[in-house]
C-alpha cells in the first residue's frame, strides 16, 4: 500500500506524539520536469526513518541529513536540487529538473 | 509547524474538508487556513484560486513570499457492481490512493470472497449510498447492467457533484439509459456529465483492460483542464 498524503502527516503527528523529533520537508517550487509535484510532502524523525517523497527518490538522502540537522537547530531551511547543483549537494534530479523544499520542525 | 497546527490538518483531512496552509517562507510563520474560512481572508482571492485548481504553489503578499500548500481530501470511488470488472478495478483504484466502496444488494455477487480487503455493501443504493457521504471529491461509476441498481445509482450521484461519473454499456444501452433517467427528473445537463461508453478508447476487452481504460478516465477527468479532456475523451 502506497503512504498517501494524510497517513504521511498522520505518521508526523503521531511520532512526535510518540516523543520523537520530527521535521516535515515539503516541495515548494519546481522548473523544468520535475518528478513530485509542488506541495509533495515528505516527513524524518529523529531516528531518520522517512515516509513520503519530494522526488522520485533522487534526493531524499539529503533531505533526510539536512532535516536531522534542523530537527536539532529548530531553524527551517530552504534547499534547492538539480542537475546544475552536484558540487553543491552531490546530488541532482536525474530528470533535468529543479527544485525546491522547505524543510520545517514539527512542534 | 506548530503541533497544534499539524492536528488541526490532520483532522480537517479525516473530515474530508479542504484546507490551506499558508506558510511564509523566509520566517517559518505559518497558519491554516480551513476552506470555510477562505472567503474571509485577506489572501481569499488568491486562495480560492489554489484551492479551485487543486494546486499548491508561492505567491507574493505584502512583500512576503508565501507558499500556499492545499490540501484537498482524497478521493473516493464508489462502485455500484460487484462484476468481474469491479474485481480489477478496486485493487488499482486503492493503489492509486482512492477509497474505494463497492455497493451491490445481489449477495451472490457482493462476496468477500470476490471482494478481498474492499469495503463491500451489500444494499439497495437507496440504503448503501446516503452514509457514504458522495462528495465533489467522489468518481462514481455504475457497472451493474440492470437498470433497477443502476438508475437510482446515478440519480444520487448527480445529486452529490461528483468529479466523475461513468457507467457501463454500449451506446444502444446508453440511449436508453437517457430516456429513463429523464422519465425519473434527471436534467439532459445531469445526463450529459455520464462517462458513457465508460473508459478511455484503449481497445480493452478483458475485465482488466476495461478497469485500466475507467481509470485512466477518471485521472484525466481529475487531472487534466478543461481544454485537454475533451481531446483525450
Amino acid at each position: 500500500m502506497l503512504n498517501r498524503d494524510e497517513d504521511i502527516l498522520k505518521a508526523a503527528e503521531d511520532w512526535h506524539k510518540g516523543g520523537h523529533g520530527v521535521a516535515l520537508a515539503t516541495v515548494v517550487e519546481t522548473w523544468g520536469s520535475a518528478p513530485r509535484p509542488v506541495g509533495s510532502n515528505l516527513v524524518i524523525n529523529d531516528e531518520g526513518t522517512f515516509l513520503g517523497s519530494v522526488s522520485g527518490g533522487c534526493v531524499e538522502g539529503a533531505v533526510v541529513t539536512e532535516a536531522l540537522d534542523v530537527i536539532s537547530s529548530g531553524q527551517p531551511k530552504m534547499l534547492e536540487f538539480g542537475v546544475a547543483d552536484e558540487t553543491a549537494w552531490n546530488v541532482g534530479l536525474s530528470c533535468g529538473g529543479t527544485i525546491r523544499v522547505f524543510v520545517e520542525k514539527v512542534g | 509547524m506548530q503541533l497544534s497546527t499539524l492536528a488541526e490538518l490532520n483532522a480537517e483531512r479525516a473530515a474530508r474538508r479542504p484546507a490551506i496552509l499558508v506558510t511564509d517562507v523566509a520566517s517559518g510563520e505559518q497558519r491554516l487556513v480551513k476552506a470555510a474560512a477562505i472567503a474571509r481572508d485577506p489572501l481569499s482571492d488568491e486562495l480560492a484560486k489554489h484551492l479551485r485548481m487543486g494546486k499548491s504553489g508561492m505567491v507574493e503578499a505584502a512583500g512576503k513570499r508565501l507558499f500556499l500548500n492545499v490540501y484537498a481530501p482524497t478521493a473516493k470511488l464508489v462502485i455500484v457492481g460487484a462484476v468481474h470488472i469491479s474485481q480489477a478495478l478496486a485493487p488499482i483504484a486503492k493503489s492509486l490512493g482512492y477509497d474505494v466502496t463497492v455497493v451491490d444488494p445481489r449477495t451472490a455477487f457482493a462476496s468477500p470472497e470476490r471482494f478481498p480487503d474492499v469495503p463491500l455493501i451489500a444494499e439497495w443504493p437507496d440504503v448503501a449510498l446516503p452514509p457514504l457521504n458522495v462528495d465533489h471529491y467522489t468518481a462514481f461509476v455504475a457497472l451493474t447492467h440492470d437498470p433497477k441498481i443502476d438508475d437510482p445509482a446515478l440519480l444520487h450521484a448527480f445529486s452529490r457533484d461528483c468529479f466523475y461519473i461513468g457507467a457501463l454499456g454500449s451506446r444502444k444501452t446508453h440511449a436508453k439509459r437517457h430516456d429513463r433517467l429523464r422519465a425519473q427528473g434527471a436534467s439532459d445537463a445531469d445526463i450529459a456529465r455520464i462517462h458513457a461508453p465508460i473508459g478511455l478508447a484503449i481497445g480493452a476487452v478483458s475485465p482488466s483492460e476495461i478497469a485500466v481504460s475507467i481509470m485512466a478516465e477518471i485521472t484525466a477527468t481529475l487531472r487534466l483542464p478543461a481544454k485537454e479532456k475533451e481531446q483525450a475523451a
